[in-house]
């Protein structure tokens, strides 16, 4: 007999033949991952931290829901009944969103993002939100105004950002899949320390309506999950074109979960891999270094042919992204206005709208989000625009040529997904430049627009945490991530002997 | 290469009334970052052109027809204040003009 503790440890994939052959019911699965999050997830004190919102009366009424259906012998999505979590910054109707901030402290949208309104339309019922760094700045979780999700694979360190509550939630076993944003890394940071799968698609191949924009040119929603063949489900699910974003694209991608099938058993017979120079060397930890060479090794050992290819302007990504990006998200939370929704800060006396507006936006953006607002505003001020905005865009096309010359060499490109495992809360959260180089190495994707993977690949020798292998594919070739990483994962699993979460410590319960 | 004054002036620009103390520990930071960020000036020459958008679109245009929106009552749901079906704001005049 299964528990209730066996389903939180199962993948989508396997959850949803249990459903499909009458060993459980959505609500039973769905109760005992709401059992997990009670016994686990605690709050911004203690416990993973994982959730800043937890829909218990909704998810179980959209399980029973799903069991209706099926009993009904109605066409079912085949992930109809997996229960799953949401990043925090992609709109529900009738659920809170915060983006993980006060100036949006007890919002809740009137509208769904196309991501979570297909979500409910295929039939997963939604566990609740999940934390971030606040508006995704960050890289830890730590920016959060509701306080840090810690590591479930030690609690003294960070999760990764801005995603990481979505990542500790999958990586906790609170939750089988999730939805997580990649505007610089993510979804693939947080995956790389946390031990899970993350996955930010081509640009434009998953709908952005609703998701709270950061960055609009940079910002991608993906699937966070324990399995690349899990990642591969989901992203069929939330992806395609949507006429409510103008910026999606209207292509269809190759089927993603054939490609992880097919990358499964573990052949790249023909397949050239190229290893970015670039992204290696100083700073980068040897434990991750290490991890990623035997990775490559293996992979060449499955057939592929790996070559190192070099990406020159990669060195000036960062400075690139932290130009960009600014002057974007200073642009887009202009509409935190005090007006319309939101927090209302009133300062005393007869103030004007303006006094207003001022007081509220102190009150409610945290220290990040007001650094980003004054860089973004500087960069895009008259007298340094070309210098910088402008030279920032300029060198955006350069990275673009370097992905586009490479990929004329190989179908695909690796990295380690991030220079360090996962470190201690508190130790960069004074030093925002320490902070951005955790996204060195996933910063590049995001400028040009291409798909990119985090999977595991072992523990690091010196500190026991984990390590993440990216592996990005031209635009509209998502496919070539899912197949690579997928037979990564199925090379590494066997070596191993399981998958690497078996190996994470088993989480002391807090209720 | 950039002054507490005119962190102070981006501030208010960017409509972010910042306090004394906020103002001491952000400008040294954005100092940091902005001499760090500076190493790209240079690095792309004249010709080369800016990318604002990864994916080339243009364009892109729905058919002009009516189609389904919020009601009146959802778009003032979030709102901190409303009235009679409209979103109640604070005077938005200076006390000079």
């Amino acid at each position: 007999m299964t528990t209730g503790g066996d389903w939180t440890r199962k993948t989508a994939a396997e959850l949803a033949d249990a459903l499909a052959a009458g060993e459980v019911t959505s609500v039973e699965l769905t109760q005992a991952h709401l059992d997990r999050i009670a016994a686990v997830d605690g709050d911004a004190t203690a416990g993973v931290h994982a959730f800043l919102h937890v829909d218990r009366e909704g998810v179980l009424a959209q399980a029973a829901a799903s069991d209706e259906r099926r009993a009904a012998g109605e066409p079912l999505h085949q992930l109809d009944g997996v229960p799953i979590a949401v990043k925090d910054v992609l709109t529900t109707q009738g659920l809170p969103t915060t983006c993980g901030s006060k100036i949006l402290e007890g919002w809740v949208p009137p509208y769904d993002a196309t991501v979570v309104r297909r979500i409910k339309d295929a039939g997963l019922p939604i566990l609740g939100k999940t934390n971030m760094d606040e508006f995704a700045m960050g890289s830890s979780t730590e920016h959060s105004a509701y306080g840090p999700t810690r590591n479930p694979w030690d609690q003294t360190r960070i999760p990764g950002g801005s995603g990481g509550g979505s990542a500790a939630a999958v990586a906790a076993y609170e939750a089988p899949l999730a939805v997580g944003t990649d505007t610089g890394g993510s979804i693939r940071q947080p995956g790389a320390v946390t031990g899970t799968v993350g996955v930010k698609p081509t640009y434009g191949a998953v709908s952005r309506y609703g998701l709270v924009a950061l960055a609009n040119s940079l910002d991608q929603a993906g699937p966070v999950t324990r399995t690349v063949l899990d990642a591969a489900l989901l992203q069929e699910l939330i992806g395609g074109h949507d006429p409510l974003d103008s910026t999606s694209v209207d292509q269809p991608l190759p089927s993603l979960v054939d490609a992880a099938r097919q990358g499964a058993t573990g052949d790249l017979s023909g397949v050239r891999i190229g290893v970015i120079t670039e992204l290696s060397g100083d700073g980068w930890q040897p434990g991750v270094m290490t991890r990623f060479q035997e990775s490559v090794d293996l992979l060449v050992k499955a057939g592929a042919e790996v070559v190192e290819v070099s990406c020159p302007t990669f060195v000036h990504a960062l400075a690139t992204y932290y130009l960009i990006l600014p002057a974007e998200c200073s642009s887009n939370l202009a509409k935190f206005d005090a007006m319309r929704y939101g927090l209302r800060v009133v300062p005393e006396g007869n103030p004007s709208a303006e006094d207003v507006m001022k007081a509220t936006r102190d009150a409610g953006f945290g220290d990040e989000v007001k650094r980003r607002i004054i860089l973004g505003t500087y960069a895009l001020s008259s007298g340094y625009y070309d210098a910088y905005y402008g030279q920032a865009q300029k060198v955006r096309t350069l990275i673009s040529r370097d992905f586009a010359t490479a990929f004329e060499q190989v179908d695909v490109l690796v990295s380690p997904t991030a220079p360090t495992t996962a470190f201690e809360l508190g130790e960069k959260l004074d030093d925002p430049l320490a902070m951005y180089l955790n996204d060195l190495a996933t910063i590049p994707a995001n400028l040009a627009g291409v798909p990119g993977i985090s999977v595991p690949a072992g523990l690091a020798d010196e500190d026991g945490l984990p390590v993440g292998f990216q592996v990005l594919a031209p635009a509209l070739a998502d496919d070539r991530c899912y197949r690579v990483g997928a037979a990564l994962e199925a090379l590494l699993t066997a070596e191993w002997g399981g998958p690497l979460l078996d190996r994470a410590p088993v989480l002391e319960e807090i209720r | 290469m950039i002054s507490r004054d005119e962190v102070a002036h981006l501030a208010d620009l960017a409509r972010i009334d910042l306090d004394d103390a906020e103002l001491d520990h952000l400008a040294p930071q954005l100092a940091v970052i902005l001499e760090s960020v500076a190493s790209i000036r240079g690095v792309a020459g004249d010709d080369v052109p800016p990318t604002s958008h990864p994916i080339p679109l243009t364009n892109v245009f729905r058919e002009d027809v009516v189609v389904p929106g919020l009601t009146a009552e959802q778009a003032l749901s979030g709102a901190p204040a409303s009235e009679d079906g409209r979103f109640s704001v604070p005077r938005i005049l200076g006390d000079e003009q």
